[in-house]
Formats: structure tokens, C-alpha cells, sequence
């Protein structure tokens, strides 16, 4: 086998490239397919041909970001079966049902709807053509939730036992897949869509108010996406909310490094804008920050809702230091005992496999008996040293910090597009405010993404959470063919995404020439 | 009895041209739709022909005949690197 870090490596990046240029096109699907049935509702309610030009315009670029985006998703599925079958194997029936579900009933429920919903004007009634949109927006929904769920247990592993023999962890409880972890990830990504649509939706309709073209339309069209959008940029910070209270729980190391903090304290701060210093390692006394501005208590509001409570930097998770609710410091499973613990399980294991090759029943007993007893740190035995398992703070640090800023840059954003557009008319007379709603529409995507990179670098090493690391996760396969596949990927995604945004602007370009109440109307 | 099995066949029929012509009629009026159908065609084999064939096997599936040995092989390399 190739050197191993050079395989994982690589692995990772590839997978890293596919999810990103995936998640390019899901967002927008999950919240353009909901501001298409809302303003096809409102067609429908007023019978105003106005609202059938916005629906059809929009249906239209739905369309294509739907075209364009459809099976990028399945790239992951073939990483997994080829560059990591070590962890498909482990993950067993958890992995696979809600995958499964997914792909049977998801994806039928969306590309029937979806031929309705672009063939069917005219052909069905106006009432069946308005049920098979939001039906289409459903099954974009449900879609999602599958994925989600199935993430979310990589991050809280539960509801299974691991069965030696099978060498697979067996799903016993199929609602424990729905955690906290998974209902808040689930709803924060389903959100973050509807934001990151309506920003689009206000963006290119500013391109039609610069251009001084179908104004009534860009008004229109500003009013769904822009109410839509603070809708789901609210509801996105209520459980990104919820989310960092399931972290503080399950996952303390992403926190500390989301927050590059080494050494906790009761009444913790949370850093607003700060550079993380390099030199920091947990074990020296280097301070934390070059640079920082601080929010007295933000950190223990945000992790616990209770701004004395204590949160633990990544020094006292190594160390195995906590703070009760009652201000007492308690012992935490340090982490070299955790990487003890972690061999004895394999240990056990091993002795498994020698006791089945034997068939002596009583030793496989003994030895599943052992290893139940050490498998939750299972993981931690496959490192030599606790700096194995700290993630990369300084990258999960800054996107937490691009996420979080630019979030609020688009609270802000909605409502001065809501004032804009209704009390002043703005909007349709500052080029700079025209100008600045052009620009948001990348910036969002930067926000969406940088979401994930917190989410899945903020995990780091692991690939299902103290369970499996990614360097055993892997397959036996050759770097080069990772690489190769790699580069071959990011000429198409590339490829993908240029047409996407080439087709998008020649449609909303070609369209914004023409009077489109008018020729809808005929 | 009789009658009303051919009033089910032909309503099934009638059901089933709809959705013919739904379809037909969509593919052949589409105009942007045609260039979309064009990526997705190409997508769809580079994906599934020439990516899946030649450089994702599913290592486990190809290169193991029963799960008992798909077991014994992620055991192996679970603990293969470990004391």
C-alpha cells in the first residue's frame, strides 16, 4: 500500500471537492422549489397572469440549477465503496437504510413531480400543477433528511450496537437516528437553503433593477425572496443555536476548536473577530490569539445557555477536566486514558477473531464481553499520541467566523431589502444598493459552505465520532488513482458549474429582454 | 361485469396516453430544456460508464464473494496497524 497519509489525504480532499461542489446546487434547489410554490400559490389565489410570469421565470432557473446539480451526489456513494469500504463496512445497515430511502423515495417523488411541474401547464389542472411544486419542494425536503440523518449519526453515533462477527455496528433503535444532532442538522441545512435562495432571488432581480428592466417583476420577485429568506436566515440561526448546544454535548473537541480555545473557563467569552496563533499546541504556554475581540460570555451563552457556565478548551478535554453545573471540577476519560482504553478494545477484538477461528465459544464470549466494555473508544486505539486527535483548529476557527459573520451580514441584508423594496423604493434608484445585492448572491454560497467545513473539519480525524478515524477508515487502494480522480473530478464539477452559471445568466438575461407579464399573458 | 372491465381498461389506457403525451409533448417543446438534457445525458455517463467502471469498484463487492469474508478482510485491516 502507498503511504498511507498520502491515500488518506487525498481521499479526503476528493471528498471534500465532490461535497462542495455538490452542496453548490442543494441549497438552491431546497429554496428556489419552495419561493416557485409560494408565488405559484399566490397565482393561484389572485389569478393574476403577474404571478405565473414570476413562477414560470423562476421555475425556469429552478430548472436548470435542478438539471445541472442532478446525481453529483452519487459521486459519494462510488467514494465510499472504493476509497473508503473499511468504513462503508462498519457503518453497516445505519448508512445504508436511510441512503436507501432516499434513493427510492425521495428521488421518485422529485423527478415525477419535477416532469409535472415543467410539463404539466395546461395539461393538468391548475390545482393538481400547484400540488406536484410543492410536492417537488417535499420531496426536495425529504431527500435531504435522509442525507442528513445519516451524517448526523457519523457525528453522534447511536441507536446500534457494533456485532464483532458481522464486524459491522447493527442498528437497534431506528428513531435514535433521529437525535438532536440529526433534527438540528437536518433543519439548520434545510434553512440555510431558504436563505441562501432568497438571496438569490433579491440579487437577480437588483440585476432587473439595474438593467431598469420588468420592475414590477423584480419587485415582486424581491418581496417573496426577500421574506422567504429572512424566514429561513431566522430559522437557521434558531437552530444553529440548537445545533452548537448538541456539539457542546456530543462533540467538545469541535467547540474548543471552533473557538480555538485551549484552556476553558466558567463565564468563557467567545471570540467576535480574532487570529488564531500558530504556535499554540495544548501542551505549551503560548497564548491562544495574536488577535482577538471578545463577547464577555458568549461562549458559555452559546455552548450551555447559562453565561457562567464552564466550557472546556481542548487542554482540559485532553486532560479529562470538566466543570459541573455546581461549579465543582470534575474528571472527565483524559485522553491517553481514552487511547488506553482504545487498544484494550482492540485487544479484545483480536482476541475475538482468534477465539471464532478456534470455535471455542466461552473465550468469544469473554472477549465480546471485553470489548463491549471498551468499544466506545474504539477509535482513540488507533492513535499513538493525544495530538492525533485534535483537529484543525485554525481552519475550523476562521469558517466558523465567515459562517457566523456573513450570517449576520444577511440578517441585515433581508431587512434593509424589505424596507428597500416597501417603504422607500431604494432598490429600484441606488445602483450602489443594486451593486451590493449582485455581490451577496457568491457570498452566500461562501456562508453555506463554510457551514459544512466547521461541521465536517471541526470532526477531525474522525469519520464516525470516537469510533472510527479516517486513517483506518480507508481502503487499500493506490494514490495515484486517487489523484488522478481527483483532478478528473475538478474538471468536471468545474465544467458543471460553468455551464450552470453560463445557461442561468443567458436565460436571465434573454428573459429580462422581454416584457414577461406580457408574454406570459399570451 | 364485463362492461365494466372495459370501462376500467379504457380509462387505465386513457391515464396512460396522458402521461405519454405529458412527456412526449414536454420533451419535444422544451427549449432551454434540450441543452439541459444534453449535460445531463453526458453527466450521466461519465458518471455511471466511464468514472464507476473504471475508477470506483465497490473494493469489497468485486473482490469478496460472501459477507463472511467482507467481514474477515475489514477485520483484518481494522487490526492490522494496532499492537
Amino acid at each position: 500500500m502507498d503511504d498511507l497519509m498520502t491515500v488518506v489525504d487525498w481521499s479526503r480532499w476528493q471528498f471534500a471537492l465532490t461535497a462542495i461542489y455538490h452542496w453548490l446546487f442543494v441549497p438552491l434547489t431546497l429554496g428556489l422549489s419552495l419561493i416557485v410554490a409560494i408565488m405559484e400559490s399566490l397565482y393561484l389565489k389572485t389569478k393574476s397572469e403577474k404571478w405565473l410570469a414570476a413562477t414560470k421565470f423562476w421555475m425556469t432557473l429552478f430548472g436548470i440549477n435542478f438539471a445541472i446539480g442532478v446525481a453529483t451526489g452519487i459521486i459519494l456513494e462510488f467514494e465510499f465503496g472504493t476509497n473508503w469500504s473499511n468504513y462503508s463496512w462498519f457503518v453497516g445497515d445505519i448508512f445504508g437504510a436511510p441512503l436507501a430511502i432516499e434513493g427510492i423515495v425521495a428521488f421518485f417523488m422529485e423527478s415525477t413531480f419535477v416532469a409535472v411541474m415543467f410539463f404539466g401547464w395546461g395539461k393538468v389542472s391548475p390545482r393538481f400543477h400547484l400540488a406536484a411544486t410543492w410536492l417537488t419542494w417535499l420531496g426536495a425536503s425529504i431527500s435531504a433528511l435522509w442525507i442528513l440523518v445519516a451524517n448526523a449519526w457519523m457525528q453522534y453515533p447511536t441507536g446500534m450496537e457494533f456485532d464483532p462477527a458481522q464486524m459491522r455496528n447493527v442498528m437497534d433503535n431506528f428513531w435514535e437516528l433521529f437525535s438532536g444532532v440529526a433534527v438540528n442538522k437536518y433543519l439548520h441545512a434545510v434553512f440555510s437553503g431558504w436563505a441562501l435562495a432568497g438571496v438569490f432571488v433579491v440579487g437577480v432581480s437588483a440585476w432587473f433593477f439595474y438593467k431598469n428592466r420588468n420592475v414590477p417583476f423584480a419587485v415582486r420577485s424581491t418581496k417573496v425572496g426577500a421574506w422567504v429568506g429572512l424566514a429561513g436566515l431566522l430559522l437557521t440561526m434558531y437552530t444553529g443555536d440548537g445545533s452548537a448546544v448538541e456539539v457542546t454535548k456530543h462533540q467538545p473537541m469541535k467547540l474548543a476548536a471552533m473557538e480555538g480555545l485551549y484552556n476553558g473557563s466558567t463565564g468563557q467569552g467567545l471570540v467576535g473577530i480574532g487570529i488564531v496563533n500558530p504556535a499554540k499546541k495544548w501542551d505549551n504556554n503560548e497564548k491562544e490569539y495574536l488577535f482577538d475581540i471578545e463577547i464577555p460570555y458568549g461562549l458559555s451563552i452559546l455552548a450551555k445557555h447559562d453565561p457562567n457556565a464552564f466550557v472546556p478548551g481542548i487542554a482540559d478535554i485532553i486532560n479529562g477536566i470538566d466543570v459541573n453545573e455546581n461549579g465543582d471540577t470534575i474528571n472527565t476519560v483524559g485522553y491517553a486514558e481514552r487511547i488506553k482504553l482504545g487498544k484494550l478494545s482492540h485487544e479484545a477484538l483480536r482476541a475475538y477473531d482468534l477465539a471464532r477461528t478456534s470455535h471455542d465459544t466461552a473465550a468469544m464470549e469473554a472477549a465480546e464481553k471485553e470489548l463491549r466494555k471498551y468499544y466506545p473508544y474504539f477509535g482513540y486505539g488507533y492513535f499513538d499520541s493525544v495530538d492525533e486527535a485534535i483537529p484543525p483548529v485554525g481552519v475550523t476557527f476562521y469558517s466558523f467566523r465567515v459562517m457566523v459573520i456573513l450570517g449576520s451580514y444577511f440578517l441585515l441584508f433581508f431587512m434593509v431589502a424589505l424596507f428597500a423594496v416597501y417603504k422607500k423604493d431604494w432598490l429600484q434608484r441606488q445602483k450602489w444598493m443594486q451593486w451590493a445585492a449582485m455581490v451577496s448572491v457568491p457570498l452566500i454560497w461562501i456562508c453555506s459552505e463554510a457551514g459544512w467545513v466547521v461541521a465536517e473539519v471541526g470532526r477531525q480525524p474522525w469519520t464516525v465520532q470516537d469510533l472510527l478515524p479516517t486513517k483506518a477508515a480507508i481502503s487499500e487502494i493506490s494514490s495515484a488513482s486517487v489523484i488522478t480522480t481527483f483532478w478528473l473530478f475538478a474538471i468536471i464539477f468545474t465544467v458543471l458549474l460553468v455551464a450552470e452559471v453560463s445557461i442561468m445568466l443567458r436565460q436571465i438575461s434573454k428573459k429580462s429582454k422581454n416584457n414577461l407579464e406580457i408574454d406570459n399573458a399570451h | 361485469m364485463i362492461q365494466r372491465t372495459r370501462g376500467l381498461a379504457a380509462s387505465m389506457s386513457n391515464t396512460a396516453r396522458k402521461v405519454w403525451s405529458l412527456y412526449y409533448d414536454g420533451f419535444r417543446e422544451m427549449t432551454v430544456g434540450k441543452t439541459l438534457w444534453v449535460i445531463i445525458l453526458l453527466k450521466v455517463f461519465i458518471f455511471f460508464v466511464v468514472m464507476k467502471l473504471l475508477f470506483f469498484p465497490n473494493i469489497l463487492q468485486r473482490d469478496f464473494d460472501s459477507d463472511e469474508d467482507r467481514a474477515e478482510h475489514v477485520r483484518n485491516e481494522l487490526l492490522k496497524n494496532t499492537p
